[in-house]
């Protein structure tokens, strides 16, 4: 066991990310050196992965009650501690960052031809930022961290981005701080209630309805953006497009559950009744995520751009479990909806980091995105299609991978809050099915489709590990969620029993 | 026996496995070897277990094999429930699966896909398996989606072909959305039970059918009725009941030993089994039977009639296939479980021995699948001939074949249902099924008159090829052939009215036809010796006739009868416009949707107005303002005697 092993988690890749700003590549990707900073990445994303391991084998099921705790006053002043632990909502999330990194960093192994030290260095100093946000129990500790992870992530869309990455980056920047700087203003606003930026604090204490429905507001914003819910979501399909591929990997697997964890962990223990004066609207979006987004998705031409549309409807799922605990109270079902959200936050990370990743295969050796530009590639790259075609139908939910866990359980538990929910909600077996496996038809199947595709290699052995593992994950998850499941059972009924209550 | 369930399934799937990711090392040899050894395994250990329940009395099973989660007093399992129904369907699936496999050495010979196609039969045997040894929803759910996506990976095995990928995409998304019902009567069982246990579920039967639910404000549904309903739309995906029918025809792009095996005689069943697996629920709904029993009678009938004009010698089996999946759905409607599952059974053995027959034709007629450039083939293929000969015997209901018993007594159940006296129901249950007959019998012969007999109209090149095909072909002929022929003597007595099925099926007492029957019920010679009484006899002579005459006697006559009903012909050809309304209607329908949403929605309103509008706005404003802070000093002085001036004004005035 380690100690402080949150601690850890969060300043182990961000040391090593400082370590390889550094010593740097001499602006030479085939160097010695380079080479050395690569290998640096690998081992200190390996080693991460490795230490957050403890997080689960020491992880007790039996308890909502914060773990792995650490406590440091930090600016005496105003309150303020360096405050870290998790529960049974971030620490899944924790371990999902810290699997995702090494393979990102495996995926942009030789791909990356400019700066490849600070391209490394940029994702290991995201994640070990990610992972403050995901263990901050500080309010304004969470926010700092929150508002850091948004540089790292500009830099790699604006250095190591598309044609279009400036339009993209300030998009994503001004999106996204948008919705944090009201955040910012409900946190102070709590923080004057209690005089305490302790987030146990600000889950207790009683707020006026009408406060409650302004703090909603604020932190709806914040995390709506990131999730993205629908309307506020257009700024993801840009940044995916233009995003480098372990860019659009972290984006997809790990930026967007931060929306997910802000409504698990800030609104709805913190301002129930505003969640539940809202709830009616939220379960609206999320349905309108689900079909909607359906539909466009079916007819985008850029398989980047499916995928991001794909995965604003999956998150919808995510929104829908979270918001019809307030149709089932007293009965079981809001706890089930809940946890259905969560399984489909870390599947959705699996899966879509799994099909972005197929996506960069296929764009470093044809540099096109869009889907007319393929055809018939299982001819050339069958063991390539054999990957591709797994994850998708994991996209379109077939159960025995992670994508149907989630999915099941929300319609599910959201029939029983109103068959109508379940009835639109269920429209993603049907959608999910027509957009992705559209696109496999037209980019997978068929004759080889033009030269570019005729002279397709498969995966080399690098692109062949990276893959493998995510399937095994896939697979993992949708076969056996029980140790999944029981991480977070605990605490989702916890948090039931906190949203259910009246707090002014 | 926990170890020999595990077995039963397990061994395709460490084939499929074996076969799928090491078939480049293993050679195709190797991949066959492991694969019929697997299949064969399961195959024995399922005639044991059948052997044990039927003969030896053991008593049913219900297993838990590990638990896949609990959250919120939920247990989701997967375990077995191994009953006689169960064992019923794991002898047949396996039988055929094994004969499947051996066949497709002799089919698949050339092909380069030799493994990969053998992995997936395996994968799909453990599919199946899976589905009908489930004891629990969530188990049946995995099956039945995972034999979903075989079936795609199946059609679409020849993935070069445009057809083959149009029509794998286009069965998935149909079966997606059976699914789509299928998944809400799921969650309505949960909702209802909290449980997804099937023995959970039963026991609560009749608690659940005293509830209501208002679906639509201010009508109130049996809750029930509901979930039967629900669950029957995913039936009709699986099953192929119309309007959800249109993926099965297209299915026959696949290569033939799948059509045999998941579009005949397995997968597209477990939509009956589902539903006579769940007969605990569904006698409590009299609506969701009278729902089952119609749609069931309309796919009997039309999709029959749609085998007259087919000439493709795969389609006119898959369109016979959809009528007789129609025949079963009546019988489950009717509350005659045992029979549908009875008829389920005697077709998957002549259906399985149509199709291997036609693919045997297909390989000698070096994949020339027009019927009409066949003809005379008898002298070439004679074990072909007299195997299809018998398969369609069966088909048609000859009198004595095992057909014959499971289709004679289906009629009749449907003709003494609970149904009888309720008016359209009835009436529309019993005359499709009836006039089923005749069609049945004269697309079959219509079909095997112009393959093997008559004048031979396949170019030289081809005839000079024509001959039998090899043992690895015809011996799964003959195995079928058998059982075809001979099964229905030894079995229709003890399965339909020897209590066969034990508490497997439930049957509410005023409905059970089948023991209504069984009391005047004097062994398979009796039925055989009274056969020439009954309608359904001379319609299948009647048709038999039919196409004796305008197939043999007087070939020129079709031609003339088709450009008379040409109205009637264009409507079969289109085959009832289905296609069209699906395609060019629905498919072009959910696209325009999506371009719009996409180009008005996303890209006009919320980036063009809103987000890009916002960023133009502030920019403009900022403009504005710009202008103002021009740097002269004597602007800024005016601003400020405007300013005090106002100021001093408001003071002054409103103070």
């Amino acid at each position: 066991m380690v100690d402080n092993l949150l601690s850890v988690l969060i300043w182990l890749p961000i040391a090593g990310g400082v370590v390889l700003l550094a010593m740097g590549d001499g602006n030479d990707a085939a160097s010695a050196r380079a080479n050395a900073m690569r290998w640096t990445a690998l081992a200190v994303s390996v080693l991460t992965f490795v230490l957050s391991i403890g997080l689960y084998t020491g992880f007790d099921t039996t308890t909502a009650a914060m773990q792995f705790v650490e406590r440091a006053p930090w600016i005496d002043a105003i309150d303020v501690w360096y405050y870290l632990g998790v529960d049974g909502f971030s620490a899944p999330l924790i371990l999902l960052t810290t699997f995702i990194t090494p393979l990102v960093v495996i995926a942009g192994w030789d791909v990356i031809k400019t700066r490849p030290a600070q391209y490394f260095a940029a994702f290991l100093i995201l994640e070990g930022l990610m992972n403050g946000v995901f263990s901050a129990l500080d309010g304004l500790l969470f926010y700092v961290f929150w508002e850091a992870m948004l540089v790292p992530m500009f830099l790699i869309i604006g250095v190591w981005g598309g044609e279009r990455r400036v339009y993209a980056t300030l998009k994503f920047f001004l999106y996204t701080f948008l919705g944090s700087v009201l955040m910012l203003v409900a946190f102070i606003y709590l923080y004057r209630l209690t005089g305490s930026f302790d987030m146990g604090r600000w889950m207790e204490v009683p707020v006026s309805l009408t406060a409650q429905k302004m703090i909603f507001i604020a932190f709806l914003l914040a995390f709506a953006i990131k999730v993205p819910m629908w309307p506020v979501h257009t700024w993801l399909p840009d940044a995916h497009v233009e995003a480098p591929t372990g860019g659009s990997v972290i984006l997809a697997a790990i930026l967007l559950k931060m929306g997910g964890y802000g409504f698990v962990r800030f609104s709805l223990p913190m301002v129930p009744d505003g969640s539940r004066y809202f709830a009616g609207m939220m379960i609206a979006l999320s349905l309108i995520a689900v079909v909607y987004i359906g539909f466009v998705a079916l007819m985008q031409k850029d398989m980047k751009k499916l995928i991001a549309y794909s995965s604003i409807a999956h998150m919808g799922f995510v929104t829908l479990g979270f918001f019809i605990v307030w149709h089932m109270f007293g009965e079981s079902g809001a706890v089930l909806g809940v946890s259905g959200g969560m399984v489909q936050m870390v599947s959705h990370g699996l899966i879509s980091g799994a099909m972005f990743l197929c996506v960069g295969v296929l764009y470093d050796r044809v540099h096109s995105r869009q889907i007319s530009d393929y055809g018939g590639v299982a001819n050339t790259m069958p063991v390539f299609a054999a990957f591709m075609v797994l994850f998708a139908m994991a996209n379109a939910g077939l159960p025995g991978t992670s994508g149907f866990v989630g999915e099941f359980m929300v319609i599910i538990a959201s029939f029983k809050a109103n068959p109508w929910f379940a009835f639109f909600a269920a429209m993603t077996l049907v959608l999910g099915a027509a957009y992705t496996l559209w696109m496999i038809k037209r980019v997978v199947y068929g004759e080889v489709a033009n030269d570019h595709v005729a002279t397709l290699e498969d995966v080399n052995r690098r692109e062949f590990i990276v893959l493998g593992i995510l399937a095994f994950a896939v697979l993992l998850v949708g076969l056996w969620p029980a140790p999944l499941i029981d991480m977070m059972e605990v605490t989702i009924q916890h948090l039931v029993e906190q949203a259910g209550q009246t707090k002014y | 026996m926990y170890s020999y369930y595990l077995t039963i399934v397990l061994a395709p799937l460490f084939a499929a496995i074996v076969a799928g990711l090491f078939g480049y090392k293993i050679g195709r040899k190797g991949a066959h070897s492991i694969t019929i050894g697997a299949v064969g395994l399961s195959c024995v250990l399922s005639f044991y277990v059948l052997y044990r329940m039927y003969w030896g009395g053991a008593e049913p099973e219900n297993i838990s094999v590990y638990t896949w989660a609990v959250s919120d007093g939920l247990r989701m399992e997967v375990g077995f429930l191994v009953d006689r129904l169960t064992v019923l369907m794991m002898a047949v699936v396996t039988f055929v699966s094994f004969m499947v496999h051996i066949y497709t050495i002799g089919y698949m010979h050339d092909d380069p896909g030799y493994q990969r196609f053998f992995s997936y039969i395996s994968l799909f045997t453990f599919s199946m398996l899976m589905l009908v040894m489930s004891n629990n929803f969530l188990q049946l759910f995995f099956g039945w989606e995972a034999v979903g996506l075989v079936s795609y990976l199946l059609i679409g095995f020849w993935f070069k072909r445009e057809t083959a990928i149009f029509a794998n995409l286009k069965a998935f998304l149909v079966n997606r959305v059976g699914d789509f019902g299928f998944i809400l009567g799921i969650a309505a069982v949960v909702m209802f039970t909290g449980s997804l246990d099937y023995a959970t579920v039963f026991g609560q039967a009749e608690e659940v059918a005293a509830q209501s639910v208002e679906v639509f404000p201010g009508s109130p549904w049996n809750a029930m009725t509901l979930i039967c309903i629900l669950l029957f739309i995913g039936a009709m995906g699986k099953s192929a009941q119309a309007p959800l029918h249109v993926w099965l025809p297209d299915s026959m792009e696949g290569p033939t030993p799948i059509s045999a095996l998941i579009h005949a005689a397995t997968m597209v069943t477990a939509g009956i089994f589902m539903v006579a697996r769940m007969s605990p629920l569904y006698e409590f709904s009299t609506t969701a039977l009278a729902v089952v029993i119609v749609i069931g009678a309309i796919t009997a009938f039309f999709m029959g009639l749609l085998g007259i004009v087919q000439n493709d010698i795969k389609r006119v089996v898959a369109y016979s296939t959809l009528s007789q999946l129609g025949y079963m759905t009546v019988a489950l409607g009717a509350s005659a479980y045992g029979a549908a599952i009875f008829h389920l059974m005697t077709h998957a053995f002549f259906k399985a021995l149509l199709f291997l027959a036609a693919g045997s034709v297909i390989i000698a007629m070096h994949h020339e699948q027009d019927i009409r450039k066949m003809g005379g083939i008898r002298k070439y293929m004679p074990i072909t001939y007299w195997t299809s000969l018998i398969g369609s015997l069966a088909l048609i209901g000859f009198p004595g074949t095992a057909g014959f018993f499971s289709k004679d007594l289906l009629i009749e159940a449907v003709r003494d249902s609970h149904w009888h006296g309720e008016g359209a129901v009835y009436w529309i249950a019993y005359l499709s099924v009836l006039l089923g007959v005749f069609v049945t019998a004269l697309y079959s012969f219509r079909m095997f008159f112009l393959v093997f007999h008559g004048e031979e109209r396949m170019d030289k090149e081809t005839r000079s090829h024509l001959h039998e095909t090899p043992w690895v072909v015809t011996v799964p002929l003959v195995m079928l052939a058998i059982p075809s022929l001979a099964i229905g003597w030894f079995t229709v007595g003890p399965v339909l009215f020897g209590g066969f099925f034990g508490d497997a099926i439930f049957v509410e007492h005023s409905r059970d036809v089948l023991a209504h029957i069984g009391e005047h019920w004097h062994g398979p010679m009796g039925l055989l010796t009274h056969t020439w009484q009954t309608p359904v006899f001379w319609l299948a002579m009647g048709g038999l006739a039919t196409a004796v005459y305008l197939y043999l006697l007087r070939p020129d006559l079709p031609a003339k009868i088709k450009a008379k009903v040409e109205g009637l012909y264009n409507l079969l050809d289109r085959k009832y416009y289905f296609d069209d309304l699906y395609i060019k209607g629905f498919a072009a329908w959910g696209r325009g949707i999506g371009t719009a949403l996409w180009k008005h929605g996303d890209q006009f309103l919320i980036d063009g107005v809103l987000v890009n509008g916002t960023a133009n706005s502030v920019g403009k404003l900022a403009g504005v303002m710009r202008q103002l802070q021009s740097g002269y000093l004597y602007t800024y002085a005016f601003a400020m005697i405007i300013g005090l001036t106002m100021f001093l004004g408001w003071l002054i005035w409103f103070r």
